[in-house]
């Protein structure tokens, strides 16, 4: 009964009359308080599933009543209300049923969490919300369901809209994040904040999501869009959201840096007809500068909390060379090189020594830059990936090699299933082709 | 989306009247909410009327006019930048600011032209 009350609302919110004025009201309601609200009742009814379908039946009893009666002064404060008194029918029914199979000492356990039922549900909202944040980007999620949790339960977005957003059908999705609640269920995964050795590992995790859901965004894997802006506008908002929640973990101002310096370039990397504009042909005055300036500010804040600089700190002080700089020949290539040698001892990858081949090449000549590259030709992990040949391809090019050049670009185009980057790619191998006739 | 909200400072271009001590601490607690919510991109106040200027064109011509102008009704004292969903969302936002006068005016920014 409860799962179809919540598959009424989603209906609700995504087919009702759009046009009436209570109705939008109450979406945007919904995205405002939403996330608040399934943090409160999680830490009472301890699983995020429960959450989601009490905070929804709340929601759906304002599709009820609010057209018709008006929205109320204090939406928010409604909404929590009915959900509160549903939660507390159903720990009281919970425990009812509990009372006829398990020993007197939970029981007792249980009846204490119920007097504290009425309070538990107004105090600390911050650490509710960084509850549910943990909780529905735990480790025992693959990242793909962490991720699609985490934009339905934090982010406010409908099933649907993830599905559009990642291109991907409804039922998967919705299946996605079925399964999501059930895993974190039957692992017992518990709702809290976790401290000392654990922190960080889980804060880690949520850094993760956040930054792949702005990746999607950034430069989306699949599609004919190079740049979904919706999506790095959810994960920047999650990002900020999370700073002001643990202002004193420096990654999480090192990746709030790093993403709004990234989304900085979003108007300048896409040219007149949708194609990708690489970083250093980019039109600097297209740059944000309000974004450059925030995200300056967040790396300061992540620099002041002191410390050696985090993977994603350091990748957002590599960032804001490229925001200092007023022209591309003016970037300070042997510092991004020195951040990368940082990030590579901090988390080594091979994506990442294919970047610093890239700042090398710059900073030290082609040749060098090459001699990094060919070292990862061999690399497993990126036998598929199509930066690999692009990167290559663009060392062999200003070496003059264009025929090799040629070769290694359409080998990235026909590794890339994203239709504007093969184009690019394309377009560069056909200019090698060219240059290999002249020359 | 962003949206650029102007509060409209009314009859207040003239002389200012400082906020009291109560109406800044409620206002700071509202705007601390939006900036929990990972709303606010930019806020600002702005100097009254009296001290500011005009520059007004007319094909190759520049004038300067100084201030105070008179038209108070459509002075903007003060502005936010918000990052929001929807317009319904900024509205939503908006109804809770903690003030009891004024005509606040919620704008779309343009952005991404032609995507």
């Amino acid at each position: 009964m409860r799962s179809s009350s919540s598959r009424a609302c989603e209906g609700a919110l995504a087919i009702g009359p759009r046009n009436s004025e209570a109705h939008r009201a109450i979406e945007a309601i919904w995205r405002i308080e939403s996330a608040r609200l399934i943090a409160g009742l999680a830490r009472v009814v301890g699983d995020i599933g429960t959450a989601e379908e009490l905070a929804q039946d709340a929601l759906v009893a304002a599709l009820e009543q609010w057209p018709a009666e008006g929205v109320p002064e204090r939406p928010g404060a409604w909404l929590m209300g009915t959900a509160k008194h549903r939660a507390i029918d159903l720990v009281r029914r919970r425990k009812t049923l509990e009372r006829k199979h398990v020993e007197i000492g939970r029981d007792v356990e249980q009846a204490q969490e119920g007097l504290d039922l009425d309070t538990a549900i107004e105090d600390e909202v911050g650490d509710d919300l960084l509850g549910l944040i943990f909780m529905a980007c735990h480790p025992v999620l693959t990242k793909d369901a962490r991720v699609a949790l985490t934009l339905r339960v934090l982010g406010g977005l409908t099933t649907e809209e993830i599905a559009r957003a990642f291109l991907v059908p409804v039922a998967t999705i919705a299946q996605r994040i079925v399964r999501a609640k059930r895993t974190l269920a039957e692992a017992h995964v518990r709702f809290e904040v976790p401290g000392g050795a654990e922190r960080a590992a889980r804060l880690s995790s949520v850094l993760e999501v956040i930054y792949l859901i702005f990746n999607e965004g950034y430069s989306a894997t699949a599609g004919k869009d190079w740049v979904r802006p919706a999506l790095c506008e959810e994960a920047l908002r999650l990002g900020r959201v999370l700073a002001e929640l643990a202002p004193t973990e420096p990654e999480v101002h090192g990746l709030v840096a790093l993403m709004e310096i990234q989304a900085s370039r979003l108007g300048a990397r896409v040219g007149p007809s949708g194609e990708p504009v690489l970083l250093l042909d980019q039109d600097r005055a297209r740059w944000d500068r309000l974004l450059i300036r925030r995200g300056l500010a967040a790396l300061e804040r992540a620099e002041r909390l002191g410390g050696a600089l985090g993977p994603y700190a350091l990748q957002a002080a590599i960032a804001a060379c490229h925001a200092r700089a007023t022209t591309a020949a003016e970037t300070d290539w042997p510092r991004i090189v020195a951040l990368y040698d940082a990030v590579a001892q901090l988390a080594p990858s091979p994506v990442v020594e294919l970047n610093r081949a890239v700042a090398v090449g710059m900073a030290f000549g082609p040749a060098a830059g090459l001699e990094l590259v060919d070292a990862l030709v061999a690399e497993p992990s990126l036998k598929s990936y199509h930066l690999l040949p692009a990167v290559r391809g663009d060392l062999l090019r200003k070496l003059g090699r264009s025929e090799e050049a040629r070769a290694e670009f359409e080998r990235g185009a026909s590794l890339t299933d994203n239709l504007r980057e093969r184009e690019l790619l394309k377009r560069r191998a056909a200019e090698c082709a060219a240059e290999g006739m002249t020359g | 989306m962003r949206v650029l909200i102007m509060a409209k400072e009314g009859e207040q271009s003239a002389a200012p009247t400082p906020p009291t001590p109560e109406a800044m601490a409620e206002y700071q607690k509202f705007n601390e909410e939006l900036v929990k919510a990972g709303v606010v991109l930019e806020a600002g106040r702005l100097y009254p009327s009296s001290q500011s200027k005009r520059v007004k064109f007319d094909g190759k011509k520049r004038t300067v006019i100084d201030g105070p102008f008179a038209e108070t009704k459509e002075l903007v004292a003060g502005y936010w930048l918000w990052q929001v969903r929807s317009i319904d969302e900024a509205l939503e936002w908006l109804k809770r600011a903690p003030y009891d006068g004024g005509t606040f005016e919620v704008r779309e920014v343009v952005e991404f032209e032609g995507m």
